[in-house]
């Protein structure tokens, strides 16, 4: 019986089965093994398609100021010039610190193999699950999940994904855990010890108890209390409180900074926002800044030598219109750009093949041409961080992909 | 051959089990619920949004005040009032919520709740600043709930050129590149495509459907001239309407005086599409059944719909009537609302109890552990509502919310709580296993048992 198990064996357990559901209750315990390196990958998904021409614009560009107006660089509120060709959008330049030592770039002009239909769940579909397209059907797994089986010794904590999204790109057979930094968990030792107990009757139900009581544990409280109902809704409300104090961005970082300074390696999040139909100046700005918190937080949180050993990247499913619509915002679009920061970032540059903004050089005379697969760009931001190969990033993390030439992005 | 249960009628297709209230016999009878009279919406009600307009209009009136005076006295007692019916507007939405949790306690029409709650998600909107933001309860009261076992090219027609709707997906400012109003200069307007993509990818046709960009741009036109305006609501305007012909899955609509009658007439187009019967077949099996349904399900509920001229009571009536409606292999997760609702249920939780709590005691025992589970109320990530998935909800942290709930907030609601060991067969049914009757007796409290009988898998599942 699962009783007759001590809690530890049990968690011990569970973390080398992971999510292998079919794993019989009383297979040995199995020590958790070591991560892939000291490198820590921080990926944020940008849900709605950010514009990354708003973001980071290209004034140079010939074409850009009839489509977008003349930044008004150097003034207080306005964007910062970054190399005479781009300029940073003014919500992130409290990242210009970064971009100057060389831990904050961008790559401009890509986007995944999605085309046409500008969807942005079959779009973010695709982004997570790291095919080149969807006629087959989606694959259920991610990549970021299929990268992680090729270290078959790792824990359940060597990758999280944060917040209260799916995150499809962690989705797959290969142990990874979930966290939502505001939930916690206070019960009695007996009444935890018969929850893992009728959890038994459902492995979906066993495995998701497993990880929550080990996380639950590890973040900073533990589970176990005697706790008078009186009291633990008073926690309820504490966690509210603190909720409504910070921003989700800083504490999602707080978290994944914890969990990063220890065993974890890996973590994925999402921020938001970013379907800038109307009224952009407003919608864009906002996104922005959310973004550009999270990558302070997540700095300040890791501290200098981990954040040396660290790349964050933002990505997000395609781009938007070069063009401004009739409610001064833009469409759903193609090519766009990837934010990159971190102490193992080579930063302080703009990577692209720039295609050029003139309407003839535009994908359907409308969006921003794509020139590279941004799964190109991630391909080899693992094969730098990780070492894994370049043939197995190409046939199983990214199948379908060109890795082509090293765009050198880490130091 | 599995056939209508009552029992797993009531948990599956319903709000959960009810000490107070016998499952329907059969499926006659489980469907007439459907069409006899709303009574738990008489019996708590919520806001029509024809009311709700009252709440934009007063919004409307001190913004004008405010824009005048800016900076005086007046402005600035403006700036409060607007505050204040902003306040008073979020306090309304939490009551809303309460209302519609009593309902699902209380009905005996259990079918007719949670095909209110899967259509207002199939067709998903919300507002996106100020007042606003609150008017989903009202938007579900008025454009769907009464037409939830009608024909769904009526249901589509009222949601999708609903004041919320045409708001939530951007058609508000959108105006066709060649009207009246866009040629005379007006800068803030121009066309927006979000609209009609979605109509096309999440309310009829289905993202693998038959349909191309130039189709999307075409239906954009054609919906120009559908806006909204927050004293009367839904809108036509013909100068804000594209002039010509447009051609939506190689039909021409329109051309001559601009008429809402060519927007009905494309949504009843693609209503009645193949394309839409298969998708919103696969939407109600994976809804009601499980995240893979059988594919002879789906057929089934896609056939009735075709073949009824998409008759929703039809599709529902196809969809029970199957053997694999009632397999009992890898059924749904509940979602987070679908299992508070459920436990109240089956704990008989007066609503009283809940809508006589302040807002913030609301909020604390209703509200955040439902954000903890993965739900935010009526504040949806996009346009294509809640995940189906089980996994989505199934995740350590939505597991730990849903315990932690479970074991706190149900002695906090009624100081009395059954016995925990009667309470496996109450709430569980036939379903309940030796480890959940086992963990009934073992626990130390009343309040853990009876949290552990609602967090345990059989409580969980539908």
């Amino acid at each position: 019986m699962a009783q007759d198990l001590s809690r530890r064996a049990f968690l011990t357990r569970s973390a080398a089965i992971g999510c292998s559901l079919a794993a019989s209750p009383l297979v040995t315990p199995v020590t958790l093994a070591a991560a892939p390196g000291e490198n820590r990958l921080i990926v944020i998904i940008l849900r709605g398609a950010m514009d990354g021409l708003g973001a980071v614009m290209p004034y140079g560009d010939p074409a850009w100021t009839a489509l977008r107006g003349r930044p008004a660089l150097g003034t207080e509120d306005g964007p910062a010039d970054l190399d005479g060709f781009y300029a940073l959008h003014p919500a992130l330049k409290p990242l210009l610190p970064l971009w100057s030592q060389g831990q904050l770039g961008f790559v401009h002009a890509v986007s995944t193999p999605y085309r046409d239909k500008r969807s942005h769940f079959d779009g973010q579909d695709l982004l997570e699950a790291g095919i080149t397209d969807l006629s087959h059907g989606l694959s259920r797994d991610g990549w970021l999940n299929r990268m992680l089986r090729h270290y078959p010794g790792i824990g359940t904590e060597t990758a999280y994904a944060v917040g209260r999204d799916t995150l499809k790109l962690l989705n797959g057979p290969a142990p990874v855990s979930r966290w939502t930094p505001e939930s916690d968990l206070a019960l009695s030792p007996q009444a935890i010890r018969l929850a893992e107990l009728v959890m038994q009757d459902d492995p979906v139900f066993a495995a998701a108890m497993a990880q929550a009581l080990q996380i639950a544990d590890n973040d900073g409280d533990a589970v176990a209390s005697t706790m008078a109902p009186a009291e633990m809704d008073a926690m309820m409300a504490k966690e509210l409180n603190s909720r409504r104090g910070e921003t989700g961005e800083a504490r999602i970082a707080q978290f994944v900074g914890r969990q990063l300074r220890g065993p974890s390696r890996i973590a994925a999040f999402s921020i938001n926002g970013w379907d800038t139909h109307e009224r952009q100046g407003v919608y864009l700005t906002r996104s922005l800044r959310r973004l550009t918190d999270a990558i302070l937080s997540l700095r300040e949180e890791l501290g200098g030598p981990v954040w040396q050993n660290t790349a964050v990247v933002a990505m997000t499913e395609f781009g938007r219109t070069v063009r401004i619509n009739g409610t001064q915002g833009t469409d759903h679009g193609t090519g766009g750009a990837m934010v990159l920061a971190g102490g193992a970032i080579r930063g302080g540059r703009v990577v692209t093949e720039w295609p050029g903004l003139d309407e003839a050089s535009l994908y359907n005379r409308r969006d921003l041409m794509p020139t590279r697969d941004l799964r190109a760009h991630a391909g080899w931001l693992i094969n730098g961080l990780f070492g894994l190969d370049r043939g197995t990033i190409e046939r199983d993390v990214f199948p379908g992909v060109e890795l082509g030439g090293d765009p050198r992005l880490l130091l | 051959m599995a056939a209508f249960d009552p029992v797993l009628a009531d948990i599956r297709f319903g709000c959960g089990l009810s000490p107070a209230l016998a499952p329907a016999p059969d499926a006659a009878a489980f469907l007439a619920t459907l069409t006899g009279p709303d009574d738990s919406a008489a019996r708590h009600p919520v806001e029509r949004f024809e009311t709700f307009l009252t709440r934009l209009q007063e919004v409307r009136k001190y913004q004008q005040i405010r824009r005048k005076n800016r900076g005086t006295p007046e402005g600035l007692a403006a700036r409060d009032a607007i505050r204040d019916l902003n306040k008073v507007a979020n306090v309304a939405q939490l009551h809303w919520m309460a209302q519609r949790l009593a309902r699902r306690v209380t009905t005996a029409a259990p079918f007719r709740e949670r095909l209110a709650a899967f259509w207002a998600d199939h067709f998903t909107a919300t507002g996106k600043a100020g007042v606003m933001r609150r008017a989903g309860g009202p938007y579900v009261e008025s454009a769907i709930r009464p037409r939830l076992a009608g024909k769904f090219e009526d249901l589509l027609i009222a949601a999708v050129t609903h004041p919320l709707m045409v708001h939530y997906l951007d058609q508000e400012r959108s105006a066709g590149p060649n009207s009246k109003r866009a040629q005379s200069g007006d800068k803030k307007l121009g066309l927006n495509e979000n609209l009609a993509r979605e109509i096309m990818e999440l309310h009829t046709l289905g993202v693998g459907g038959p349909y191309t960009q130039t189709d999307v741009r075409e239906l954009a036109e054609l919906l120009t001239g559908l806006t909204m305006n927050r004293t009367v609501g839904r809108q036509f305007r013909k100068d804000m309407a594209e002039p010509g012909a447009e051609t939506v899955l190689g039909k021409r609509y329109g051309g001559g005086q601009p008429r809402f009658s060519d927007i009905e007439a494309v949504l009843r187009d693609l209503a009645r599409h193949p394309a839409t019967a298969r998708h919103l077949a696969g939407k109600l099996a994976t809804h009601f059944v499980s995240d893979s349904p059988d594919p002879a399900l789906t057929g089934a509920i896609e056939a009735a719909l075709l073949e009824s001229g998409t008759d929703l009571k039809a599709g529902y009536e196809a969809m029970l009537a199957h053997p694999a409606a009632w397999s009992t292999r890898s059924p749904n997760v509940k979602r987070p609302f679908d299992f508070i609702a459920s436990a109240l249920r089956a704990l008989e939780v007066p609503p009283e109890t809940f809508l006589s709590l302040k807002p913030g005691m609301f909020r604390r025992r209703f509200h955040v552990p439902m954000v903890l589970m993965g739900h935010v109320w009526e504040k949806p990530v996009g346009p294509d509502g809640l995940p189906e998935e089980d996994s989505a909800w199934i995740t350590p942290q939505g597991l730990a919310a849903r315990l932690q709930w479970a074991v706190t907030v149900p002695q906090l609601l009624q100081d009395e709580l059954p016995d925990p060991r009667a309470f496996v067969t109450q709430a569980l049914g036939p379903r309940a296993t030796p480890a959940v009757h086992l963990a009934a007796k073992a626990a130390e409290s009343r309040a853990d048992g009876i949290g552990l009988v609602l967090a345990s898998p059989s409580f969980q599942r539908m």
